[in-house]
């Protein structure tokens, strides 16, 4: 059964992410990308981080598709949908491509095995919330300030990239 | 069927990774290009939870949390970028936004 459903949501995933690259529309592009997630999310569940696989949903599928499709419709791009003739590819990308992709096979083929006991005899530790709270607040206390500052600075960033030029600021005017 | 080991999830991050990467070598579409940089994210956070759980350890799960933020602020101010960049010349296709060439 657990064979099963991470054979189920490895393919959904990769599935979806081809579904990304390859569709035309950028509004189903967005929603493949969901889609990918809710399968990555899903194997998140497969290794025990129930709580990275709540923030996987809650952060991607709720905030960055949502903050995407926002975009999408706020540009509204379809007029310049009409691409031009594409150029085809030269003869050397096509040689790196073909040597790398199959270099990256070789080494897989000949090296490709990572000794990892099986996931029974592991203790599943990432499936406590007890473990992140304690880790956060202890050892990586300097980072969370650190993640807090950037978010912060993240969202100034934004206020000044989207006020339009030659505006004043709002105060007085 | 897949069998469920580290070699099957590192394997499947590798994968979506790549498919990540050559959908930002491929697409003009820049709101398309950022979706595949995600991609590659999420897929380098699923190689950081299985290496996590199948060693028994806390650090790569700690990482992923960390992941996620850094995307979120990077994906608020590149949109924002993206939409300053609409507003000024009308276009999203990376292959009209030339100017440095000329």
């Amino acid at each position: 059964m657990g064979q099963f459903l991470f054979s189920f949501f490895a393919c959904f995933a990769a599935l979806c992410a081809a579904g990304v690259v390859v569709c035309k529309n950028v509004v189903n592009a967005a929603m493949c990308l969901l889609l990918c997630l809710l399968g990555v999310a899903a194997l998140f569940i497969r290794l025990d981080a129930f709580l990275l696989a709540f923030l996987l949903l809650l952060v991607y599928a709720g905030a960055v598709v949502a903050l995407f499709l926002f975009i999408i419709m706020l540009l509204d791009t379809r007029g310049e949908q009409a691409p031009q003739a594409r150029r085809g590819l030269t003869i050397v990308p096509r040689v790196v491509a073909v040597a790398l992709i199959g270099a990256g096979l070789a080494s897989l083929a000949l090296r490709g095995r990572l000794a990892a006991p099986a996931a029974a005899d592991v203790p599943a530790v990432g499936a406590s919330l007890k473990l992140y709270a304690y880790l956060l607040f202890t050892t990586y206390l300097l980072p969370v300030e650190i993640i807090g500052f950037l978010l912060l600075t993240a969202m100034l960033g934004v206020i000044v990239l989207s006020k339009r030029e030659g505006e004043h600021s709002g105060y007085g005017n | 069927m897949l069998p469920e080991t580290l070699n099957s999830y590192v394997i499947l991050s590798a994968v979506l990774f790549g498919l990540g990467f050559l959908g930002v070598l491929l697409r003009r579409n820049t709101l398309v290009i950022y979706m595949c940089l995600e991609l590659m994210l999420v897929a380098s956070t699923l190689a950081l939870v299985a290496f996590s759980r199948f060693n028994g350890t806390m650090e790569g799960n700690i990482f992923v949390f960390f992941i996620l933020t850094v995307a979120a602020a990077e994906v608020a101010v590149g949109l924002a970028i993206v939409v300053a960049l609409f507003r000024r010349t009308q276009t999203v296709r990376v292959d009209r936004l030339d100017a440095l060439k000329h």
